[in-house]
């Protein structure tokens, strides 16, 4: 016999289902009004440092549908690199935000700001990038993944760097299609499926 | 507020109690499950840190979804309950000061959104959603009621257990979880084939929340004990300190 651990285990996950707005984006649910604040309505304020972007994309089913359900959170740093409530960090740049999938068009936009280099654990630094986490209807665990930048230098990226495939690296990096924008879709399965995180 | 210090790297997640992404049983997640394998590393601080929310974001009603719809002036139908519990943290400590965030069906199985188009009607006093932010040990509770089973179309005649969504964040972005409370005794659970996802038979028990007659008001509600445990950090001298962290 050896002693026991006394750790606990995570909860075991659930799909957020098809009406994960109520819960989340009242006002996309059509039930605008429920909360004086709703959470994650921009991950910036007014007077925001740095270069303000836009991010326009879709979620791609593995038939290459757009999910027109699907609900992502976004989390960045500032234009700096300090994440919200950290010493010195932005405070017009909360970093936090919640879109949805349009229900038309199946389109998403994150308005924001480019976030800058944050060192990884051990000091070696990773090129700037704003990470996600995908729930939908049929999404039995949220999916993980990052949004990169065509026009940053990802060479030393920690993560970047251990995709085997390199042609899969190309599934993280936002493409620019404007002064200020970019495309960034994400595949759920079949050619060109995104990599998502274990992380 | 601790906010955002370096608590130490997150322990990797344990894939083996949650659902695997595919699923053959739960139709929609066929086409929308990934193929290839997660790409797995450490955490880093973009998953180490994460948004904190205010006891001031939250108002007086929004965890009290029997009357939180019409704001205080008529009660949603249904049976009446509490649902309480804590939110913790695999190395057993408390999360404090975290956002809970619910969302259901009524009491007769619809939900108050504009997709759900199901027979039973919509209740006027019942809006479906609620949050709140835990305490200092990491508690949290709502009022509620007990939402009504719902059919879904999936395999010919598949139906919904009594279930409320539940949403945590935890203190970093990479403890996010979105998971369901299911009811004790109720005999959906075996024939639901989303509850089915989860392969293991006690990872499922563990979200089946017990009634809890030691919580439960006489003459006034009911009440469901529901605890939530997020990943974990570890916390040694040994691990690496950022800079400026
Ligand atoms: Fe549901």
């Amino acid at each position: 016999m050896v002693q026991k651990l006394d750790y606990l285990v995570e909860s075991p996950s659930q799909t957020a289902g098809p009406y994960v707005h109520i819960g989340l984006m009242p006002t996309y649910a059509g039930n605008g009004g429920y909360y004086a604040t709703e959470i994650g309505t921009s991950p910036i304020a007014d007077g925001a440092k740095g270069e303000v972007i836009e991010i326009t994309g879709e979620v791609i089913d593995g038939t290459g549908w757009a999910l027109r359900d699907a609900l992502i959170e976004s989390w960045q740093p500032d234009a700096a690199g300090k994440f919200a409530g950290q010493d010195g960090a932005d405070p017009a740049a909360a970093g936090h935000c919640r879109f949805a999938a349009d229900a038309e068009s199946g389109l998403f936009t994150l308005r924001t700001v480019k976030p800058g280099a944050v060192a990884a654990r051990g000091g070696a630094m990773q090129a700037p990038h704003i990470s996600l986490w995908i729930v939908a209807r049929g999404i039995n665990t949220g999916l993980q993944t990052r949004i990169y930048f065509e026009d940053e230098d990802n060479a030393n990226d920690p993560l970047l760097n251990r995709i085997e495939q390199r042609n899969r690296v190309d599934t993280l990096i936002a493409r620019k299609v404007g002064e200020g924008q970019y495309r960034f879709d994400i595949r759920l399965q079949g050619e060109g499926e995104t990599v998502f995180l274990d992380i | 507020m601790s906010d955002n210090r370096d608590l130490g790297p997150l322990v990797p997640r344990n894939r083996a109690i949650h659902p695997p992404a595919y699923d053959i049983d739960y139709k929609t997640s066929v086409p929308r499950s990934p193929r290839w394998s997660l790409l797995s590393m450490e955490s880093t601080p973009s998953e180490e840190t994460g948004p904190r929310f205010g006891h001031s974001l939250i108002g007086d009603l929004d965890n009290n979804l029997i009357l939180n719809f019409t704001r205080g002036k008529a009660p949603a139908v249904g049976e009446r309950i509490l649902m309480h519990g804590r939110v913790l943290e695999e190395m057993g400590r408390p999360v404090p000061h975290t956002l809970v965030e619910i969302w259901q069906a009524n009491a007769g199985g619809r939900y108050r959104h504009k997709k759900d188009t199901y027979l039973a009607p919509l209740d006027p006093n019942f809006g479906g959603c609620g949050r709140t932010i835990t305490d200092e040990n990491g508690y949290y509770e709502f009022l509620t009621i007990r939402p009504g089973a719902y059919p879904w179309p999936n395999r010919a005649n598949d139906w919904r257990p009594m279930h409320i969504h539940i949403s945590v964040f935890g203190h970093s972005f990479g403890q996010r979880l979105i998971t369901q409370m299911y009811f004790e005794g109720d005999p959906l659970i075996d024939r639901c084939p989303i509850a089915a996802t989860i392969k293991d038979r006690s990872q499922l028990d563990r979200l089946v929340a017990p009634l809890d007659m030691a919580h439960s008001r006489p003459l006034d509600f009911l009440a469901y004990k529901f605890d939530i445990v997020l990943r974990g950090r570890r916390q040694t001298m040994f691990e690496n300190k950022l800079e400026g962290m």
